[in-house]
């Protein structure tokens, strides 16, 4: 038999062949298709990759967002397309992403404006893109294309992403937060959902490691956690006090969890919230890091939402200001924070940009993470320019300072206008109260649904919040998202609306929506 | 003070044994040397525009111009951009709900889907289902979301060839299942030996590993070489009696430097077969915007296409895919307009023509000189690049030498590449990061450095082997320094 030298970890993998354990596993699990395979030439046992076969973990996993419900108004938007008519609505209003610039939002002129010279530099030369180009923007692709080597932005970058851009996002948070930012901590990512696989993979070793949720949550959360083989240990967001979170619930969930023999690993803060949209208050903040703080629990904050605030009771903070504001550095507290370019006044969700800022990590997990990186080699490099915008845009006294305000302005000022609308609309439904939107995209409002619709749903093999889901879309072609895909105290229901649709469709959507409701209990009223 | 949830010791173990050298500690070292100001030539990935290659004009105007929707409506869009640019960058906007900064379907904007399955059909000779296609961030995103879902646990075996590029075993590795090796054999020009496969097999399967997939990079990485018709039809015949399902690496098919073996897609020769074999062999097939003429890796850019995969499993993947929400949208233009150049006719089609002629023609001989090149060396045996963007010549290192390595605490190849790199600044990758047989050494080195510079790295690297080898080797019983 030829020996072969291939590195350490494939001979560690034909050591760990003999431990009889992973063999019977296998051998009770398998032994009716190998046996097939090995023996039979002419009959075909079932073919490899079927639903039995796959990996568990990925049946397992679950993500609402872009589920069944959308699934179905898909079709029923192929139904429109084809026979128009054939539905009581004309369209079919995607209220259950995230996606703004789908609903109308426009581009920040400036950023796409750099981003279209970076990706023709040629243009440049010419004295024709004055025409065409604001000066400033023109500049400001000068200076990105000198960060990168040759100008070539069709290149894999360093893994952590290009240099340059690193230094200008680290400025950017330095800004933000007034502590300094390392550009060796970022990490740029193809949006900020790859950066929390990283850390999941990092983290989950196996079922024995939990990592603490919100609930609810963002469904990315669970789903990772599941797709990585951890468990998921839920601490509940408090809808009576606006979604808070408390500190005791935190500790009870965590002790509850060690009880059953799981390794608490990491704890997930998501804010501004999603889907619950709350602000948290700095003391909430602090009370957090120091919790974390004290239980050794990794810190993952997901910030996406940090240009989403539409109340001035509220201000947004990054964990890393409060754990540095707190006198906590390096020593005292592991942080990742995640950001990205699809939200915000930006809402760039096609560019696939983001970046994690790990803070508070020894030298060789930071070579881990490198390495893990590494193996994607980088991330697009469109995507890190943009991120590098979104973290330090024009200035004052920037040609397209004032024009990039007025977009900016514009679009976070409608954002607040509409999430209010909404808001009150949700609020004047019988059997139906919703927490202020402090910020996000998002409302989440709570259903007292009727026993008699609790039972119907039933009859329908259908969870009661998925039900009415169903109903809203099939009598309004509305797509929001049941509660339970995030998560909710059992017995209540919810679901989560985005606050997207151009102000000029607001009104229809809360007649439609308000008619159908007046029915929907008509119907089923106890 | 109590263990923290990230110390080392307490990381996820996979991770800790995923390797990839590709950007591993030669490249980590050329870094260093590169801040310290020392010249390095890094041909250690197939990353092309690093190395002076220039992107297409074409997709470029049409990317920027969809990046920037506004300019489609100014008065001067004429004089930096051609009409059929303008025309191409409506089309690609008007398949998507909001331009570039949306969201699109997770598997990829079914406009671009349809233009990838058209490219594939005329390809191919056969209709491909625009449902079965996903686009990704890269083919690489797209390899590990298939490999997750064939790996349930450590009893789970893939096929890899060695040597083979490292994004399978660290992969595998990460996912926690069993890379099964198979042996390309050199002194064959890199074939696959269907026993050798057979045997592979059979030795994974009586240590209680079940076998599940099979990968081939065709065109070969690091490798470069291009597989028969005959070859793949063995493959193909293998997967149907093994039970395995066919992982179809083929993002380097545009690169092909010798016209005996042209690229062919393992689809079109599983749908020669016929039945049973065609409706039978689970596939699934890679491509890429990064390698080609196009060398556009910045961009991030692939697809997978999938082949007698069960509709429920394709919603599984479908799920995992939705997770990540979707594949950049830029990316996906780039692959609509690879799929879909210019045409005769088009303004730009003469320009595209003689942009990738010359890029493809280039590669061609520096293929050729490269290989010319390291055979021209002591010690050193070098197969030619059929295609890909490789060299992955065979250094003879003398005993003497792997001694050396030894002391230094190094493996032999490394040992050589670090040598190389202090002396010369040439960034290569150590054989041992892709696998070899054992005790037989290799580097690889990409072919892209620029044609003009290529003399000089050719004669820079033999002058250092070639007194390596004076150093190293052991001439008439006494030993030199």
């Amino acid at each position: 038999m030829r020996r072969f030298v291939l590195f350490a970890s494939l001979r560690n993998h034909f050591r760990r062949r003999f431990h009889s354990h992973y063999i019977n596993q296998n051998q009770t699990h398998l032994l009716s298709s190998r046996f097939l395979s090995s023996s039979m030439a002419s009959s075909k046992s079932s073919p490899a990759v079927t639903i039995d076969t796959i990996n568990p973990k990925v049946i397992k996993c679950q993500y609402a967002v872009r589920g069944e419900i959308v699934i179905l108004a898909q079709k029923l938007q192929q139904e429109l397309q084809a026979k128009p008519g054939s539905h009581p609505f004309d369209e079919i209003l995607y209220c259950n992403i995230g996606n703004p610039q789908s609903l109308g939002q426009q581009p920040i002129t400036f950023f796409r404006e750099v981003l279209a010279l970076c990706d023709h530099p040629a243009i440049l030369d010419r004295s024709e893109a004055q025409a065409l180009f604001s000066t400033d923007s023109i500049s400001r692709a000068w200076e990105i294309l000198d960060q990168i080597p040759g100008a070539a932005t069709g290149a894999y970058s360093h893994s952590q992403g290009i240099k340059g851009l690193r230094d200008t996002i680290a400025a950017g948070i330095e800004a933000r937060d007034g502590f300094p930012a390392d550009p060796n901590d970022i990490f740029l990512t193809d949006g900020a959902s790859p950066a929390v696989h990283v850390m999941m993979t990092l983290l989950i070793r196996s079922e024995k490691d939990g990592i603490l949720c919100p609930i609810p949550q963002y469904p990315l959360y669970s789903a990772s956690i599941a797709l990585h083989g951890g468990t998921l240990v839920p601490y509940y967001l408090d809808e009576a006090r606006g979604w808070g979170l408390e500190i005791s619930e935190l500790k009870k969930q965590l002790e509850d969890a060690k009880a059953k023999g799981i390794t608490v690993r990491a704890l997930v803060v998501i804010n501004p919230g999603n889907p619950t949209a709350q602000v948290l208050a700095e003391e909430n903040q602090q009370d957090i890091v120091e919790f974390c703080k004290q239980e050794g629990l990794v810190l993952l904050a997901d910030e996406v939402y940090q240009e989403n605030v539409y109340v001035p009771e509220k201000k947004f903070n990054s964990f890393k200001k409060v754990a540095r504001s707190m006198g906590y550095g390096e020593e005292d507290i592991s942080l990742a924070s995640f950001q990205s370019v699809s939200k915000g006044y930006y809402g760039e969700c096609g560019k696939r940009g983001g970046y994690m800022e790990v803070t508070g990590f020894t030298p060789d997990i930071r070579e881990q993470i490198y390495k893990m990186a590494s193996v994607n080699l980088c991330s697009n490099i469109s995507g890190q320019i943009l991120a590098s915008l979104v973290m330090s845009p024009p200035k004052v006294g920037d040609e397209s300072y004032e024009s990039y305000c007025a977009e900016r302005d514009g679009i976070l000022l409608s954002l607040a206008r509409r999430a209010k609308t909404l808001e009150d609309a949700l609020n004047s439904l019988e059997g139906i109260t919703c927490n202020n939107a402090e910020g996000a995209m998002y409302l989440f409002p709570r259903i007292q649904l009727p026993e008699k619709a609790i039972k119907a749903a039933e009859a329908a093999k259908c969870a009661p919040d998925a039900f009415y889901c169903r109903r809203l879309l099939n009598a309004t072609g509305i797509v929001v998202v049941p509660g339970s895909g995030f998560g909710q105290v059992p017995g209540t229901w919810h679901f989560r609306c985005t606050i997207l649709p151009q102000e000029d469709k607001i009104p229809a959507i809360v007649s439609r929506l308000s008619d159908f409701h007046k029915s929907f209990m008509d119907e089923y009223r106890d | 003070m109590a263990p923290k949830p990230l110390d080392y010791e307490l990381l996820n173990k996979n991770v800790k044994k995923v390797q990839y050298a590709v950007r591993g500690e030669l490249y980590l070292r050329a870094s260093e040397l590169q801040k310290e100001g020392k010249k390095i030539i890094f041909t250690n990935v197939g990353n092309p525009h690093a190395l002076g290659q220039r992107p297409l004009t074409f997709p470029r105007q049409v990317v920027a111009l969809c990046q920037a929707p506004f300019l489609l409506d100014d008065p001067n869009v004429g004089l930096l951009f051609p009409a059929d640019a303008v025309a191409r960058a409506k089309h690609y906007l008007s398949l998507t709900t909001g331009g570039l900064g949306a969201y699109s379907d997770s598997r990829g904007l079914p406009g671009v889907r349809k233009e990838v399955a058209e490219f594939i059909g005329r390809r191919d000779g056969y209709p491909s289902d625009p449902e079965l296609i996903f686009l990704t961030d890269g083919a690489s995103k797209g390899v590990m979301q298939i490999l997750n879902c064939i790996i349930r646990g450590a009893g789970d075996g893939v096929l890899v060839p060695v040597p083979q590029y490292p994004l399978y075993s660290a992969t595998i590795s990460l996912f926690g299942g069993s890379l099964v090796p198979y042996y390309l054999e050199e002194t064959a020009n890199w074939g696959l030996d269907i026993n050798d496969l057979h045997q592979s097999v059979a030795e994974a399967r009586s240590r209680g590993i079940t076998v599940r997939a099979m990968v081939i990079i065709n065109p070969g990485n690091p490798t470069g070489q291009c597989l028969s018709v005959a070859n793949l039809r063995e493959i193909l015949h293998f997967c149907y009696r093994e039970n395995l399902v066919l992982l179809g690496d083929e993002v380097y098919q545009q690169n092909i430097y010798q016209d005996e073996r042209l690229f062919i897609s393992s689809r079109k020769v599983l749908l020669d077969m016929g039945l049973p074999f065609s409706k039978e062999v689970q596939l699934v097939s890679f491509h890429s915007v990064s390698k080609g003429y196009w060398g556009e890796c910045g961009q991030r850019g692939g697809y997978f296409e999938m082949t007698n995969i069960p509709p429920k499993t394709v919603d599984e993947i479908y799920k995992i895919a939705s997770i990540s929400l979707s594949p950049n949208v830029p990316a996906q233009i780039f692959m609509g307009l690879m799929v879909d150049p210019p045409k005769p006719g088009d303004s730009s089609y003469e320009q595209f023509v003689r942009e990738s002629k010359g890029i493809l023609e280039s590669l061609r001989r520096r293929a050729r000189m490269m290989t010319d090149g390291f055979n021209s060396c002591r010690n050193v045996v070098c197969n030619f690049t059929e295609g890909a963007m490789y060299s992955f010549p065979q250094i003879r290192l003398p005993p003497k030498a792997t001694e050396a390595a030894k002391q230094a605490g190094k493996v032999p190849d490394v040992f050589y590449c670090l040598k190389l790199l202090e002396a010369t600044g040439i960034s290569t990758v150590p054989g041992s990061g892709f696998g070899q047989k054992e005790g037989v050494f290799h580097l690889r080195t990409t072919i892209l450095p620029a044609e003009k510079d290529m003399p000089e790295i050719m004669s820079s690297f033999k002058k250092f082997n070639d007194e390596f080898m004076e150093q190293y080797e052991d001439h008439w019983g006494y030993s030199r320094i």
